[in-house]
C-alpha cells in the first residue's frame, strides 16, 4: 500500500545500499563485547519518513544498534549522522533533545508519577524544569499547553482514563502505549521503538499499528524492531534484517520475507521457529 | 507515673535538636526521597557548615559571613562528591559518601588541620554575635514543667523558622517541573535520559541543595551548643536523618518535620522510662543506668525494621505508591 508512494521506490534491496533521503547515516560501526562482536555495521542509512522495521534472530545486535546511535552505548569504532551533524560522543539525553527519541525494550515507564505526569516531563523547552526557572519563571502558561496536549494524545492512546493514576498501576500492555505516547511528547524527528507491540493484545496492535503509520504519513520517522512478521508484513515501507551483528539483508517487506539469507538466518539459530518475543 | 518524663520527652521535641534534625532531614529528603541519591554521608554537609561557621568566626570574620561560608562550603562538598561518583550506580554514591564523612571528620581532627579547626578540641564561643541579637527579655516563658529561658527559645524560634522556610523552599522546587523531573530519575534514570533530560545535572543540583539545607542545620546545632568538636559528626547523624525521613515518609513534604519530632520525643521517652525503671529496681541487677544508651539504640534498630517491614511509606506517604512494582 505504501509502496506505491514510498520514496524507496526504486532503491536496490542490497544490505548497506544508500537511500535518497537519509535521516540518519551510519559507518562503520562496531560494537564488541569481549570477543562477541554484537554490533558490526560498515554502512547503513534509514529513509527519512518511512517505517523501517529492524527484524533477526534473538541476539542479532538490534537492541545494540539502537543502544548505540541513541547514545546509550558507545561502540568501539565508528561514526553516525543524525540530519547530517555527528552524533559520535554526543550524551543520550542531547540525542534526544536533537530530535532521536527511543523507548525500550523492557519498558522503562515511571511508575510513582502519575501517566499524566509522565508525559509532562516529556515535553520540550518547559522553563519550569532549570532550577531558577523553578523558583522564578512563569511556567504554569506552557504547563496549560502541555497538559493540553497530553491528554490529547494519551486520548488517542486509550490512556486518557487512566491520567491521574500512578503509571505504575497500569498494565504491562497499557505501559508500552504509555511509553509511546511520552516519547512522542519529545516530539522527535525520528522515533525508535524497540519491540512496541509485545505484550500488547491483538485489538490494541490494530491501533497501535495505525497509529504508527499515521505518525509516518505527518513525516516522522519510524525505526521499530519486531518479531511478529505480520506486523513487519503490514506497515513497514522497509526491512532491516541483522544476524550476528550484521545487516545481512534489507529491502522492501516482500523481498526480504522471501530472501534466502534471511530464512537462512531464522531457521539456521533457531530449527524453523520463527518465535514473537 | 511521674510527668517529669513527659514534660521532658515534649521538651526534646520542640527543641532546637529536633529542628535540627527536621532541617538535616529536609535535606536529606530532597536526595533520597525525591530524586533517590543514597547519599549515607549527609553529616558532612552538616559538619562543613559547622566549621564553616566557626572557623570563619575564629578568624575574625563575622558571623554572618560564617554562614555563608559554611553553606557554600557544604554547596561545594556536593559538586565534589557529585562529579566523580554521580555517573555511577547508586551503590557507588553511599559507599563514596560515607567515607568523606568520615575523611573529613578525622582531617578535621588530625594535628594537621589544627591551626584552623583545633583538632580533636574543636571550636567554642563563636555565636555570641547571635546571641547578642536576642530580641527576647530575660525571663523564662511557658508554664508547668515546660519553660524555656531566653536563650533556648530564641534558638529555637530561629530554628524552626528556617525549619519553615526551608520547607517552603522545597515545596516550591518539588511542585515544580524540576521536581517532577527529578523523581523522574528517581524512578528510571535511562528513562529520564530518553527523554533529553541531563539526569546528571540534576542529580547534582539536589546533592548540592541538600548538602546547603544539611549545612544549615550543622549551623543550628553549632550555634546552640556554642561548640564544634570533630567526633559530634560521626556516621550516626546520618542515619538519625536516614530514620526520620523513613519515619515520615521519604519524598513527602511534612515527612521531615514530623519524623523530627516524633523521633526526638520518643528518643527521649525511652530513656525517661527506661531510668526511671532501673532505677526502681523493675529489671533486677539485670541493667544498669549505663545500659539504657545501647539498649535505646537497640530499640530504635528494632523500630526501623518494623517500620520498613509494616509501614515503609512512613507517616506521611501514600500506601499504594509502596505497592507499586519498581519497573
Amino acid at each position: 500500500m505504501a509502496a506505491e508512494i514510498s520514496p524507496l521506490t526504486g532503491v536496490a534491496p542490497k544490505p548497506g545500499i544508500s537511500k535518497p533521503d537519509p535521516i540518519v547515516v551510519a559507518d562503520d560501526l562496531r560494537r564488541f563485547f569481549g570477543g562477541l562482536r554484537a554490533v558490526d555495521v560498515d554502512h547503513f542509512e534509514i529513509q527519512r519518513g518511512t517505517i523501517t522495521s529492524l527484524i533477526g534472530p534473538n541476539g542479532a545486535g538490534k537492541t545494540t544498534l539502537f543502544n548505540l546511535l541513541s547514545g546509550f552505548d558507545r561502540p568501539q569504532q565508528g561514526h553516525w549522522h543524525l540530519n547530517g551533524g555527528p552524533l559520535v560522543g554526543i550524551p543520550a539525553f542531547k540525542v534526544a533533545r536533537k530530535g532521536m527519541v527511543r523507548t525500550f525494550q523492557l519498558t522503562k515507564s515511571l511508575a510513582r508519577l502519575t501517566v499524566l505526569e509522565n508525559m509532562l516531563v516529556a515535553a520540550k523547552d518547559q522553563t519550569g524544569e532549570s532550577f531558577w526557572g523553578s523558583l522564578f519563571g512563569r511556567w504554569r502558561h506552557i504547563e496549560e499547553v502541555n497538559t493540553a496536549k497530553a491528554m490529547q494524545s494519551l486520548g488517542s492512546f486509550d490512556l486518557a482514563h487512566m491520567a491521574n493514576e500512578y503509571a505504575g498501576s497500569l498494565s504491562g500492555g497499557q505501559r508500552k502505549l504509555l511509553e509511546m505516547a511520552r516519547a512522542l511528547m519529545v516530539e522527535p524527528e525520528i522515533v525508535m521503538l524497540d519491540e512496541p507491540t509485545a505484550g500488547i493484545n491483538p485489538a490494541l496492535t490494530e491501533s497501535l499499528l495505525r497509529h504508527i503509520m499515521r505518525l509516518r504519513d505527518e513525516g516522522m520517522t519510524v525505526v521499530f524492531i519486531e518479531h511478529d512478521m505480520d506486523v513487519v508484513q503490514e506497515i513497514s515501507d522497509w526491512v532491516v534484517c541483522m544476524s550476528q551483528g550484521q545487516i545481512i539483508a534489507e529491502g522492501p517487506p516482500g523481498y526480504v520475507a522471501r530472501n534466502k539469507a534471511v530464512i537462512d538466518a531464522y531457521l539456521g539459530e533457531h530449527h524453523g521457529v520463527i518465535e514473537d518475543e | 507515673m511521674n510527668w517529669g518524663i513527659l514534660s521532658d520527652a515534649i521538651r526534646t521535641a520542640v527543641g532546637v535538636p529536633a529542628a535540627a534534625y527536621a532541617l538535616s532531614s529536609i535535606g536529606l529528603n530532597l536526595q533520597f526521597g525525591y530524586t533517590g541519591l543514597l547519599n549515607f554521608g549527609h553529616v558532612a554537609s552538616m559538619l562543613v557548615g559547622a566549621y564553616g561557621l566557626a572557623i570563619t568566626v575564629d578568624l575574625g570574620g563575622s558571623m554572618w559571613l560564617g554562614i555563608v561560608m559554611g553553606i557554600a562550603a557544604a554547596v561545594f562538598l556536593g559538586l565534589l562528591i557529585g562529579i566523580p561518583t554521580l555517573r555511577l550506580r547508586a551503590d557507588y554514591l553511599a559507599i563514596v559518601t560515607i567515607a568523606v564523612g568520615e575523611i573529613l571528620r578525622l582531617v578535621v581532627r588530625s594535628s594537621w588541620a589544627a591551626p584552623l579547626t583545633n583538632g580533636k578540641y574543636g571550636i567554642q564561643r563563636f555565636a555570641n554575635a547571635f546571641f547578642a541579637l536576642n530580641p527576647i527579655p530575660a525571663g523564662h516563658y511557658g508554664g508547668w514543667d515546660l519553660a524555656f529561658d531566653q536563650r533556648a527559645l530564641w534558638v529555637m524560634l530561629v530554628g524552626w523558622s528556617l525549619v519553615g522556610l526551608t520547607t517552603a523552599f522545597v515545596w516550591k522546587l518539588t511542585r515544580s517541573p524540576w521536581g517532577r523531573v527529578i523523581r523522574a530519575i528517581r524512578e528510571d534514570e535511562d528513562a529520564a535520559r530518553s527523554l533529553g533530560k541531563n539526569v546528571f545535572a540534576y542529580k547534582l543540583q539536589s546533592l548540592m541543595i541538600g548538602g546547603a539545607i544539611g549545612a544549615l542545620a550543622g549551623i543550628l546545632l553549632a550555634i546552640d551548643q556554642q561548640n564544634v568538636t570533630p567526633d559530634t559528626y560521626i556516621p550516626l547523624l546520618t542515619f538519625y536523618a536516614f530514620t526520620i525521613v523513613i519515619l515520615g515518609g521519604p519524598g513527602t513534604l511534612f515527612g521531615p518535620i514530623i519524623g523530627s519530632v516524633i523521633f526526638w520525643f520518643l528518643f527521649e521517652l525511652m530513656d525517661g522510662i527506661m531510668t526511671g525503671a532501673v532505677l526502681k529496681g523493675w529489671f533486677g541487677g539485670l541493667l544498669d543506668t549505663t545500659d539504657i544508651g545501647p539498649i535505646r539504640f537497640a530499640l530504635f534498630g528494632i523500630g526501623l525494621m518494623w517500620l520498613m517491614a509494616f509501614r515503609p511509606q512512613g507517616i506521611f506517604g501514600k500506601r499504594e505508591e509502596m505497592l507499586i512494582d519498581g519497573r
